[in-house]
């Protein structure tokens, strides 16, 4: 599925926040985030975990970014990649939502 | 049924993700394409209590179940909806309503939603009134319009489940500007499956594979045009297909489903397949049921697969498809499932197509469900659900000369 009224990538100034439509919580059983949704279930990487639960409509991408880069210490760059890539693929899924 | 999962794709990693309790077959429509037991009334007064339930939803979270759908019948006929959502709630599960909208008023609206409840799937049979009324046997499409805006004005994410057959294949678009005004946020054009009264049923029911692919073209256009404001789903009927559906994500995977007496199977569908012993959890604990039930342990795995599944580059796709169609089709649950071209049986369901869709066949009125027809079906059992193999077509037609119809 593609997000084709808002194509551009994430920028740094730009906010997301979680789609109301998506249940975001620590599962224990599964030991990791989840995503649920009507009929669905989306079991969450520790890094995919670690934005979603920073997508709070408050925090700007940098900002999210600079959390990223003290938690995983080491290639800013490599973080700073891969959150963005990981923001423009939840985007296209439709769980987060880009603020206005 | 699971869609799409990635980042991480959740396997069951054994436990039962999914939880769907069946909570009465008793259902105010009577659509001749529904999933319950053509012998439905057999076990009527036999319905779990409250307390049967809850006991469920607590071993069933032990178990590790996540997603939990309340489904039937008619699950709003259950006084104690509201009682075993807030139960549900409180264990921490995802909660589904699955429904036909008859019995929902704006004021169970509110207590559902203070109990906790999640979602709501709301069936909607056409877009017209009158082909929904006449298919469902009863007044029901003004009502399922109110209610499906009700839902959305309280705020619950919302599915609209459109069975998909050939009396309505045909109105996809206008289906689609439906769901657009009522503000659904998922649209499931759901192509029935052939078991139980849609196999009573199949020859007036099945599409062509034209209509199919008019309807998909209509919805992929739809999504081109809909983007992230609706997600369309579109489940493609598996006798077109040529390659089976991975039904249930495998046999006892991931999907639990506790039938109104409390009878555990692995899918809705499993009671269908004979030989195999059925047992409740009044006699037992649900681990057990799930972990070392040799019902739910017989289709685990592929070492009860035959030569052309075990043999083959796409088991862990599929799984060898349904067992309850091979059963139904083949007389053998364990045979590879005829929906598959690989499968020495897939002739049963072209002949299905072919006959169908023969020129000059002549059209049988649809048998509703109903009490009276499930009572004729019943004892008439070996027959409807199939066990004269090979002969589904024959079956149902030996039906239609017992059953006293409900014409429409």
């Amino acid at each position: 599925m593609t997000d084709t009224a808002t194509p551009s990538p994430p920028a740094a100034s730009e906010r997301y926040a979680l789609n109301p439509m998506y249940l975001f919580r620590w599962e224990p059983t599964q030991d990791s985030h989840v995503l649920l949704y009507p009929e669905g279930i989306v079991k969450l990487n520790q890094t995919a975990g670690d934005i979603i639960e920073r997508c709070d409509g408050q925090r700007t991408v940098a900002e999210l970014v600079a959390e990223l880069q003290l938690r995983y210490p080491g290639d800013d760059a490599r973080v700073a990649e891969g959150v963005y890539k990981f923001l423009e693929v939840f985007r296209a899924k439709g769980w987060i939502r880009r603020q206005a | 049924m699971p869609k799409d999962g990635s980042v991480v794709r959740l396997d069951g990693q054994g436990k039962p993700l999914w939880l769907v309790l069946e909570l009465t077959y008793r259902c105010p429509l009577k659509c001749p394409w529904c999933s319950n037991p053509v012998d439905y009334t057999r076990d009527a007064q036999a319905e779990l209590s409250t307390a049967e339930w809850k006991r469920v939803l607590r071993e069933g979270r032990e178990l590790g179940a996540l997603q939990l759908g309340f489904t039937g019948g008619e699950p709003l006929l259950r006084e104690d909806l509201e009682e075993l959502v807030a139960e549900a709630s409180a264990l921490g599960y995802y909660t589904n309503l699955i429904t036909s909208g008859v019995g929902l008023s704006e004021e169970r609206l509110l207590a559902l939603k203070a109990a906790g409840l999640n979602q709501i799937q709301l069936s909607l049979q056409s877009s017209e009134r009158a082909l929904t009324d006449t298919l469902v046997g009863a007044r029901a499409f003004d009502l399922k319009i109110k209610v499906a805006h009700l839902i959305k004005a309280h705020g619950f994410p919302m599915v609209l489940n459109v069975p998909v057959f050939r009396h309505n294949i045909g109105q996809v678009e206008e289906i689609l500007a439906l769901a657009e005004d009522i503000g659904v946020d998922y649209l499931e054009f759901a192509n029935i499956q052939y078991y139980n009264w849609a196999m009573v049923n199949r020859d007036e029911l099945l599409p062509s594979l034209e209509q199919l692919q008019t309807a998909e073209r209509a919805v992929q256009a739809a999504r081109e045009r809909l983007g992230q404001r609706m997600t369309i789903y579109f489940v493609i009927p598996d006798y077109y297909e040529g390659r089976p559906k991975a039904c249930m994500n495998g046999w006892g995977a991931i999907h639990l489903t506790i039938a109104p007496d409390g009878v555990a199977m692995p899918c809705q569908e499993a009671r269908i397949i004979e030989g195999l012993d059925f047992p409740s959890i009044r006699d037992k604990s649900l681990a057990w049921l799930w972990n070392e039930s040799p019902t739910f342990r017989k289709f685990r795995g592929d070492e009860w697969m035959s030569p052309t599944c075990r043999s083959c580059d796409e088991k862990e796709k599929d799984f060898g498809g349904c067992r309850c169609q091979a059963f139904l089709l083949t007389g053998d649950a364990a045979n590879t499932d005829p929906a598959c071209a690989r499968s020495p049986h897939h002739h049963l369901i072209t002949a299905a197509i072919a006959r169908a869709h023969a020129p000059g066949r002549r059209a049988q009125p649809l048998v509703l469900r109903n009490d009276r027809n499930a009572r004729l079906l019943g004892a008439n059992r070996g027959c409807a659900t199939g066990g004269c193999a090979d002969g589904a077509a024959a079956d149902s037609d030996a039906a239609l000369a017992v059953v006293e119809v409900d014409h429409v």
